[in-house]
């Protein structure tokens, strides 16, 4: 068989792709993005939601955090013994919580140094703002979130890593 | 010779302005079904994705807004630009494309004007687009503009004579430079005896068909041929100093012109408005004429976009040595071929 | 900065430093853990690769190793990013040639490895997914089989790639003899990855230096080499470079052992004193960290050796008396990232 020339075959490609992409089964590569959406994947980092309960206001998030954007305010106050008759415990209570998306790289580092579980990956990515500075968001904004975030997904075969439940 | 519009009886400055309307809604017309057929949707498709979908229906009427936003935009001529000069070439280009539309015929009567030595009129006009470019490259006073103008002036003057070679083959066989002529000769042609579909020069002139394609993707400066308007070489070329209606008036006449040459291919190779099966003299033929047309001119234009979304392009000598070394050869030898056999037969 | 005459290039030189963000300055004031994040920017295009080598430096001055599960999961992502680079260099090189639908394709197909460093780290683009002494996480329920259908689409596109470009006749009309480099000017210039391979150079860090802590001896795999030394050879190579590295993800796949995926390490890291350099086999070369630590948080010097700032040097050797067409062809296929050219 003759050799067919690059040039006929470059047309090919082009011309079958065409046919894929009219063709019902096949379709384009692309979404219509308002209308229709992709699902990101379950660890995507959309954005990070916080579990205002389990914070306890220690601050390894805001240290550890690369360009420090966490902003953290609270105050010691006495909350109600455990038990019946004890004495009141102090604990830290969170005043501000705020985490300004201008800056953050959503490297991820804040939730994984989280000792108690209280910062979670969503995989949200709708919250673009006209304005730069509308985009430190309030540890209320970020409760909201907490609803956006998946479950965490099992493991591949032969994993060892302990399985984690996300608190709601 | 204008029989249908003669028998409404018209002075002759009624017709002219007819015409000369005809003309100028064809030509912004079939600029936009091309750019929306082939430059939005057929593209997009060869891309694996869907075009514009949100202006109209399926995204149709992107073209128009696209041209309303032109029509918005600021006209910024360059302080050190020859104001006169860079004002003229957009309408030079768009000129010579205006011209070019005089001796289409969509059917028996439905002409604008038969010229005995259409074919011949058609190429020394397309000619003229060359000047336009040069005084847009030159005019800007920009070195990318005057580097792409000058890309353009070589490669349409050297693609110039292949594509009127290619075209003496057909003129050669019809007997006549008349475009009307040219339909008639393949309408009432035979094949081998048979004489059903007529002759469509496609069949006798496929050296002369294939110089043509090659020689128009290089007169409509499309890929594999784009070299004077390559974004990564010369930044866009002679138009990049023009913004807004000026511009828009480059993208007709970059469309409008491929229209024009498609008709003239279809014309020339596939029978133009001619369909077998309709008595080329009725006046049925002029309601199907056009449509007939249309559909051929889709075919052809669909393999000279296709060409340009599939190649990369090539180098500027490459370019030259491609033309002259092998183009302008084989046309010189389809001529002998062509102008033997007539004379044999 | 290309000085013409004419078509002609007299002189081109590129001038660095547009792009400079001072990232070794940076890394003096971040934590171990911190810098990967940095240097994820690098080379934006496979930046997971450029985790590995800092981490790897790291792990060899605090002398610990990964357990085996996390090396083998941590080369399948170092050649993943491989992948998601060098497939937008294919599609690059057709932008810039004109034709664009490849590019186009080049995205389409690219999109499938994306998504596949982004379900197991969650990010596409900045995964910061290495971490001394391991992996962050552990790769989620099904993740194997579904790279193995992206590593089909990846050798889809190659075919695409190898008949809508490299087959054409006026791609290798534009690129053969075209920004040829002898073997001895690119060893001299310090070129590495597969520009240096394009001029027959036989020379590959996975295979000849590969640092312990990624483990590249458990596929089978080849290194591509071309005498040529022009554009298409580089080009070549590369092309043959992706199919291998899918075949290396293929056969890793099938062998990730189980086991834990972090060693033993404090969970505050500090690294001793001492000094390292440990150099990989990135996507655009070989890329390299000279860590030198005082015991401290944070390195007291970190210097990055990225591959597209030696490989860019070569251009005002191999432009002169060029003509422009050919400057872009020779440019595109000597394929530099801006960021890597700069850090």
């Amino acid at each position: 068989m003759p050799k067919v020339p690059g040039m006929v075959k470059g047309l090919g490609v082009t011309f079958r792709t065409m046919v894929e992409t009219l063709k019902p089964s096949g379709g384009p590569a692309t979404v219509q993005y308002p209308h229709e959406k992709e699902e990101p994947a379950a660890r995507a980092r959309g954005v990070i939601a916080l579990h205002e309960e389990n914070c306890t206001s220690c601050m390894l998030c805001s240290r550890e955090c690369p360009d420090w954007c966490i902003y953290i305010e609270a105050h010691k106050t006495l909350a109600p013994p455990r038990r019946a008759g004890g004495k009141p415990r102090q604990v830290n209570k969170l005043d501000r919580f705020a985490i300004d998306y201008s800056l953050c790289m959503y490297c991820g580092i804040c939730v994984e140094v989280c000792p108690f579980d209280a910062l979670f990956w969503s995989p949200e990515y709708e919250f673009s703002e006209v304005s730069i500075a509308d985009l430190l968001h309030e540890k209320q904004r970020l409760g909201e979130w907490m609803d956006t975030v998946p479950e965490f997904e099992p493991y591949e075969a032969g994993s060892e890593a302990k399985g984690r439940k996300v608190p709601r | 010779m204008n029989e249908l519009v003669l028998a409404i009886e018209l002075a002759f400055w009624q017709q002219t302005l007819i015409k000369v309307l005809v003309a100028a809604v064809l030509v912004p017309t079939t600029a936009l079904i091309f750019g929306i057929v082939f430059l939005f949707k057929v593209m997009s498709w060869m891309q694996s994705r869907m075009g514009p979908q949100e202006a109209g229906p399926r995204g149709l009427l992107q073209l128009l807004a696209d041209g309303a936003k032109f029509l918005q935009k600021e006209d910024i001529i360059p302080d050190k630009a020859d104001r006169f000069v860079f004002k003229a070439a957009p309408v030079v280009v768009l000129a010579s494309t205006f011209l070019i539309y005089v001796i289409l015929p969509a059917g028996p009567d439905l002409i604008i004007s038969d010229l005995p030595t259409g074919i011949f009129f058609a190429m020394a006009v397309s000619s003229l687009s060359v000047i336009g470019v040069l005084m847009a490259g030159w005019s800007s006073s920009n070195k990318y503009a005057l580097m792409g103008g000058l890309r353009a002036g070589g490669q349409l003057i050297a693609y110039e004579l292949p594509l009127i070679l290619a075209v003496v083959g057909v003129v050669i066989q019809a007997g006549s430079l008349s475009m009307q002529d040219i339909v008639l000769a393949q309408a009432n042609g035979s094949m081998l005896g048979f004489s059903g579909v007529g002759l469509p020069f496609l069949i006798t002139q496929i050296l002369g068909f294939g110089i043509f394609m090659v020689a128009i993707q290089a007169e409509l400066t499309q890929p594999p041929f784009d070299m004077p308007v390559a974004e990564s070489e010369v930044v866009g070329g002679f138009h990049v100093e023009y913004t807004g209606f000026r511009f828009l008036f480059f993208f007709l006449a970059e469309f409008a012109t491929a229209f024009a040459f498609a008709a003239i291919a279809a014309t020339l190779f596939l029978g133009g408005w001619y369909v077998p099966g309709i008595d080329p003299d009725s006046m049925l033929a002029n309601v199907v004429g056009p449509i007939a047309l249309f559909v051929k001119i889709m075919v052809v234009a669909f393999l000279i976009f296709w060409f340009r979304f599939t190649y990369p392009r090539f180098r500027e000598d490459q370019l030259q040595r491609f033309a002259w070394k092998y183009l302008i050869p084989l046309a010189l030898v389809n001529i002998t071929i062509t102008g033997a056999l007539v004379v044999a037969l | 900065m290309a000085k013409l005459d004419g078509e002609q290039v007299v002189r081109c030189e590129p001038i660095p430093g547009y792009m400079h963000r001072g990232y070794e300055k940076l890394c003096e004031v971040r934590t171990y853990p911190q810098v990967t994040t940095l240097v994820n920017r690098i080379d934006w295009l496979g930046s997971f690769a450029n985790e590995v080598p800092f981490i790897l430096a790291a792990e060899k001055l605090m002398d610990v190793e990964a357990p085996p599960r996390a090396q083998v999961i941590r080369t399948i992502l170092f050649e993943l990013s491989r992948l998601g680079n060098i497939s937008l260099f294919l599609g690059d090189l057709g932008i810039q040639l004109g034709g664009l639908t490849i590019g186009f394709y080049a995205f389409r197909d690219r999109e499938f490895v994306l998504n596949q460093i982004e379900s197991a780290t969650g990010g596409r683009f900045h995964p910061n997914f290495d971490r001394i002494g391991g992996i962050k996480d552990d790769l989620p329920k099904g993740w194997i089989a579904e790279t193995k259908r992206a590593m089909d689409r990846i050798r889809r596109l190659c075919d695409e790639f190898e008949e809508l470009v490299l087959g054409n006749e006026i791609f290798a009309a534009r690129t053969r003899g075209v920004g040829v480099i002898p073997s001895d000017v690119a060893l001299s210039y310090g070129m590495s990855g597969a520009n240096l391979r394009a001029t027959g150079v036989d020379w590959d860090l996975r295979r000849d230096a590969c640092p312990p802590g990624l483990s590249y001896d458990l596929a089978d795999w080849k290194v591509w080499t071309h005498p040529d030394g022009d554009s298409y050879a580089r080009t070549w190579v590369r092309l043959q470079e992706v199919r291998e590295s899918t075949h290396i993800v293929d056969q890793l796949l099938d062998s990730i052992p189980s086991g834990p995926i972090m060693a033993k390490v404090p969970r505050i890291i500090k690294v001793p004193a001492g000094e390292a350099y440990v150099a990989t086999e990135n996507p655009l070369g070989e890329m390299g960290y000279y860590v030198v630590s005082k015991g401290d948080l944070v390195p007291f010097r970190v210097k990055i050796r990225s591959a597209s700032f030696n490989n860019i040097s070569v251009v005002p050797w191999v432009s002169r008396g060029v003509i422009i067409p050919d400057l872009i062809t020779i440019m595109a296929s000597l394929y530099f990232i801006l960021g890597d050219i700069d850090r």
